[in-house]
């Protein structure tokens, strides 16, 4: 329930500023203004376009398969949508109490690659079937370094449960938290917290593992650098060539939710989900301050804003890597995945799992 | 099992015979391929029915995220791009008929005498993930780590197949 009452109004939002942002960013990264004409500083710019969209017709062409062609959209956000479903919000607010967690989002995720396919075919258009095979080719093989690096992070937390290893990262740990995760060192920050205790100072090398997530993350949502499925410059649009208005509105939607997933993803995985970056030091507990009591308003406020403010910088630096690299080749896109971050992300997990047990 | 998830199972059962039989009566192959996805999916959601959270969530990882998108994959490679429909054939209609009752008969008479008093088993338990997780690896490392093996000979193997000999590459 929560995941209807709280992430679906927040998708559809985020996508309406999310555009505008990323029309701002790109503009400020080429030196020029962007959207301005609609509202103050062009605030009201998406708005415009989405009336605009709401209102074109629903263009099928006559050689499309129909059933496929028309479910295609709906399945793609279905799938990604279905994803948000064990996302936590805040201490108390866990989302689903299903006890696979990440497992169930990964899987769950992998189901939009079949409705890429279906649209790619569906519409019987060389440009849309030439997209869908890159980005099906693209997304199976960036599956694997991105579940590795996920399993990574399970591995140190020994949890699915997205909540559970959010709530292993800040000071309402049950378990004692050590400085780096080094007992040895014998510096206890459990009751430090803040950003001493979230996974990516935790396990020092996890910095690595985070890039190659981010990496893999990029690529499975098919943005920039790795938009070789919609390649305008190539493939017109790329699977979603033959759609209009409110359809192709859905394959927009669904590329701003993955963007959303996957940086939520990684705030939760490496940067402490719901916690607050600020310590404790001595009689200063910013921490405590900057976290309200868990199971009340203040506790979820909090998490919330936390959370969606981590997520939101992930959103930016994910804006800002798509105007600062150009597309890569095909070959490269397959040998980057396959030579390169699958390995690494090989390597780290076995790094994880002699970590997990020396340190911990 | 309470009520709703009974009738839970049957719309699930029936949703995956259905998808079934759609892949039989259809002649269109990438419309058989798309029925094959619903017909996983019910048999997943069946798995959560019966407790089994881990099988199900599998069962759309490798079946629907893996083996279904190599099959369609593979339809679309194998014939030319941008060709028209794909169409399939009805053949050894009589002999599979014949195999399908005797299969049907088989698993019929075993579900009706074997299964009667496993009800109970089906309790939802906690940390099942974790229980599963630690027999795998402890009771069954054998099993685990020789499959292990066969799918990294398999994997190698593949890779080896598909790699152009450097005269072709030359050439």
């Amino acid at each position: 329930m929560i995941t209807f009452l709280f992430y679906l109004p927040f998708i559809l939002g985020f996508v309406v500023i999310g555009v505008w942002g990323e029309r701002k960013i790109a503009s400020f990264i080429q030196d020029r203004y962007g959207p301005m004409e609609v509202g103050p500083k062009g605030l009201l710019q998406t708005i415009a376009d989405l009336l605009k969209m709401l209102q074109k017709e629903d263009i099928r062409p006559k050689a499309a398969d129909k059933p496929l062609f028309l479910m295609a959209p709906l399945l793609i956000f279905v799938a990604i949508f279905a994803g948000f479903a064990v996302l936590p919000i805040s201490p108390a607010i866990s989302g689903a109490d299903i006890e696979t967690g990440v497992f169930f989002l990964l899987a769950v995720v992998s189901l939009d690659v079949v409705g890429v396919l279906m649209a790619g075919w569906g519409s019987n258009n060389k440009y849309s079937l030439y997209g869908a095979m890159r980005s099906v080719a693209q997304i199976v093989s960036y599956e694997i370094p991105l579940g590795i690096t996920v399993l990574c992070m399970v591995v140190i937390g020994s949890t699915l449960d997205l909540n559970e290893l959010s709530s292993l990262q800040g000071i309402f740990t049950s378990e004692t938290t050590y400085l780096f995760g080094i007992k040895s060192l014998g510096i206890d920050v459990t009751q430090i917290g803040g950003i001493l205790s979230w996974n990516i100072v935790q396990v020092p090398f996890s910095f690595l593992i985070f890039l190659i997530f981010f990496i893999a993350g990029l690529a499975e949502a098919n943005r920039a650098p790795f938009d070789l499925p919609e390649s305008e410059s190539e493939l017109i649009g790329g699977y979603h060539t033959e759609y209009a208005g409110f359809r192709w509105g859905i394959f927009m939607l669904s590329e701003y939710a993955m963007m959303l997933l996957v940086s939520f993803l990684a705030s939760i995985l490496f940067f402490g989900g719901w916690n607050t970056p600020f310590p404790n030091i001595g009689s200063v507990t910013m921490a405590t301050w900057t976290s309200g009591t868990p199971g009340e308003l203040s506790g979820a406020i909090w998490g919330a804003f936390w959370l969606i403010f981590k997520t939101t910088i992930f959103v930016f630096v994910q804006m800002w890597v798509r105007w600062t690299y150009p597309r890569l080749r095909v070959d490269q896109l397959m040998s980057l995945s396959w030579k390169y971050l699958t390995p690494a992300a090989l390597i780290l997990l076995l790094l994880c799992g002699v970590w997990k047990m020396l340190m911990v | 099992m309470d009520q709703m998830a009974v009738y839970l199972f049957y719309f699930f059962g029936l949703l995956a015979i259905a998808g079934a039989l759609g892949i039989l009566i259809t002649r269109n192959l990438m419309h058989a391929a798309f029925l094959l996805i619903a017909v996983f999916l019910s048999v997943a959601a069946i798995f959560v029915l019966g407790g089994a959270e881990f099988v199900a969530v599998s069962q759309i990882m490798v079946y629907v995220g893996g083996i279904l998108i190599l099959l369609i994959f593979g339809i679309m490679l194998t014939n030319r791009i941008s060709s028209d429909k794909i169409d399939t054939g009805f053949g050894n209609v009589l002999l599979g008929i014949l195999v399908g009752c005797a299969f049907l008969v088989w698993v019929g008479d075993y579900i009706l005498t074997q299964f009667n008093d496993q009800k109970a088993a089906l309790e939802q338990t906690n940390n099942q993930t974790e229980k599963l997780g630690i027999s795998l690896i402890a009771d069954h490392v054998l099993a685990f780590e020789l499959i292990a093996i066969l799918l990294l000979i398999a994997l190698i193997g593949a890779a080896y197949i598909a790699k152009k000999d450097k005269e072709e590459v030359m050439e």
